[in-house]
């Protein structure tokens, strides 16, 4: 069994949300005394992806995981998926829409910079069920 | 190792209302046995709740004017925020010449080596090589905060010193570095800047010996310039170095394209939140600023901070055309850089062991599902999640929260009628199992 885990809602609807999972994680990690440096690609990697299941998914649901070694992130969404993760994991690709991208948000699917922050990146996606991502980060 | 605070309480005026536990950004206040009580690994010295006390039960200590006399020499290092706190026919001139009124052998303005900051600050812009953003450090308590509560935001601060402690530095070293017995007194919006004398951040030790609040001050000081016979030409900061003391001052200062101000304990809060998440892109420099307005907004100043940043503005704007040029010598010696690393602070940590901090984390989570989340109040912590903590940790108890209680209540009445009215089989009528 984990050491500690969490579930959570990811709500589109509501803008002032936007990265309250990622807040609050970033909170729990710093309670628990991990070193400040994986606290930082932590809060980069997760806030990129719960921005994406919002924005690209339309919201979904997530979970945290601490082991003895590892954190592991996960955010699933039933979204539109992705058609081509290959495509998708380039710099600068992105299927948000214009007003999205007018708010600073989508300029790319961060997929790049989660992979850089992370130890472990996998993503699971079917065009039209949605995509599942699984963030590693060692400790 | 002892925190030395200047943000104290004052139990007779304490209520025991909860006002000031929900402001306080480090969840350091909690009210227990009627009391507001500080926790003091936490505390950063703000002074948000001195300003939303309404009892005025939370004050700083500051030092006196009687202190003057331990020195054979004193000068004033005000800030420019002082300026603020008097109507516009009062000059800076005609405030510095009061200053040595009350006492102080010479002044020098804490404007005045803000200028040398911002020439400083501009060299190291120039040449900047990496790409995160520089945080100010010339507010002690964002630099707090951030020991406490972003450490991982604690390499990105500028490593100069403040204004306040280089102006402290040139008094002693280049002005007067014959005299002996020599005391140089601040005099502060803020009680973090008091505690930054005592308890210094990025230096092991301050040259500040005194630090005396405007409020403390402001009194004699308005009478004493009032009735100048002469008032002497001391001002020597520029319309930069005297707009430090508000918003944007600081920044604006730098002349650098991509720079940003924040301001208000709360503001900061949360565009360090976006900084850490790596939202916050194409800026150099964030000055942050835990008062409202900047340090017009202070704790311990006795002007509104709209009307006190309005008359800088207007102050300032007069020593545009007028630059008398700062007194540090080309040849200086002062040292501008700080000279110790500034350590994460462990306020929140929950155990120094890792497993355990886990385990105690988990519960946690398990209690704070079973309080009501309405961060009420009422049990004295400022959320229902910091009471949860407080529960795991030992500092208080479940039944602390009043729905618990509640509960708790009606279930034991429930038990009790339900028992009251119980008949011993002999005499009650009971349906038989078939
Ligand atoms: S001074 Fe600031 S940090 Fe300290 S107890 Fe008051 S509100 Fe909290």
């Amino acid at each position: 069994m984990a050491l500690f885990s969490k579930k959570f809602d990811i709500d589109s609807n509501d803008p002032m949300a936007y990265g309250q999972a990622s807040s609050n994680f970033k909170k729990t990690l710093k309670q628990l005394g991990i070193p400040s440096p994986i606290i930082k690609r932590t809060a980069i990697a997760m806030y990129e992806a719960e921005i994406n299941t919002i924005i690209h998914g339309g919201g979904g649901s997530g979970s945290v995981v601490i082991e003895d070694d590892h954190i592991l992130i996960i955010f699933e969404d039933q979204g539109p998926g992705i058609p081509d993760i290959e495509l998708a994991m380039q710099e600068g690709y992105s299927t948000a829409s214009s007003e999205i991208r007018e708010m600073g948000f989508g300029a790319g699917l961060g997929l790049p910079n989660i992979k850089k922050n992370s130890n472990g990146l996998d993503i699971e996606s079917e065009p039209g069920k949605g995509t599942k991502v699984t963030i590693r980060i060692d400790l | 190792m002892s925190n030395i605070h200047s943000v104290i309480l004052d139990k007779d005026k304490c209520m025991g209302c909860t006002n000031c536990i929900s402001h306080c950004p480090t969840e350091a206040i909690r009210v227990r046995h009627g009391k507001a009580s500080i926790i003091d690994e936490r505390c950063i010295d703000c002074g948000e709740c001195i300003r939303v006390c309404p009892h005025h039960a939370k004050r700083a200590q500051s030092d006196t004017l009687d202190m003057l006399k331990n020195f054979d020499f004193t000068v004033a290092v005000p800030a420019p925020t002082l300026y603020g706190q008097f109507k516009d026919h009062f000059s800076i001139d005609q405030i510095l010449t009061a200053l040595k009124e009350l006492g102080f052998d010479d002044v020098f303005e804490a404007a005045e080596a803000a200028d040398i900051v911002t020439s400083e600050l501009k060299k190291k812009l120039k040449n900047k090589k990496e790409k995160v953003p520089w945080i100010s450090s010339s507010c002690p308590a964002v630099v707090r905060l951030i020991q406490i509560r972003f450490p991982a935001l604690l390499d990105q601060i500028v490593r100069i010193e403040s204004p306040m402690e280089i102006a402290a530095r040139i008094i002693k070293n280049d002005i007067y570095p014959e005299k002996k017995n020599i005391g140089v007194f601040f005099i502060s919006p803020c009680p973090a800047k008091i505690t930054a004398v005592k308890k210094p951040i990025g230096s092991k030790a301050s040259s500040v010996d005194g630090v005396i609040a405007i409020n403390e001050i402001f009194l004699p000081l308005h009478a004493a310039a009032g009735n100048l016979e002469k008032v002497e030409e001391l001002g020597r900061a520029s319309y930069w170095g005297v707009s430090w003391a508000r918003s944007e001052g600081e920044s604006h200062s730098t002349e650098w394209p991509e720079t940003v101000a924040v301001d208000g304990i709360e503001n900061v809060l949360k565009f360090f939140e976006e900084l850490e998440n790596g939202k916050i892109k194409h800026v150099d420099f964030i000055e942050a600023m835990a008062c409202p307005g900047g340090c017009v907004g202070g704790a311990l100043t006795v002007e509104n901070p709209y009307i006190s940043k309005a008359r800088i503005i207007r102050k300032a704007g007069k020593l545009i055309e007028e630059d008398r040029g700062g007194r540090l010598k080309p040849d200086s010696h002062a040292v501008l850089g700080m000279d110790t690393d500034i350590q994460p602070k462990q306020g929140l940590k929950l155990d120094v062991d890792f497993k355990k901090a886990l385990e105690k984390m988990a519960k946690i989570e398990e209690i704070a599902n079973e309080l009501p989340g309405l961060d009420c109040g009422s049990c004295g912590a400022p959320t229902c999640r910091a009471l949860a903590e407080d529960i795991v940790v030992g500092t208080a108890k479940k039944n602390d929260c009043i729905f618990v209680l509640r509960d708790e209540i009606n279930h034991l009445t429930e038990n009790l009628a339900e028992l009251g009215s119980w008949m011993p089989p002999l005499f009650s009528e009971r349906e038989e199992k078939e």
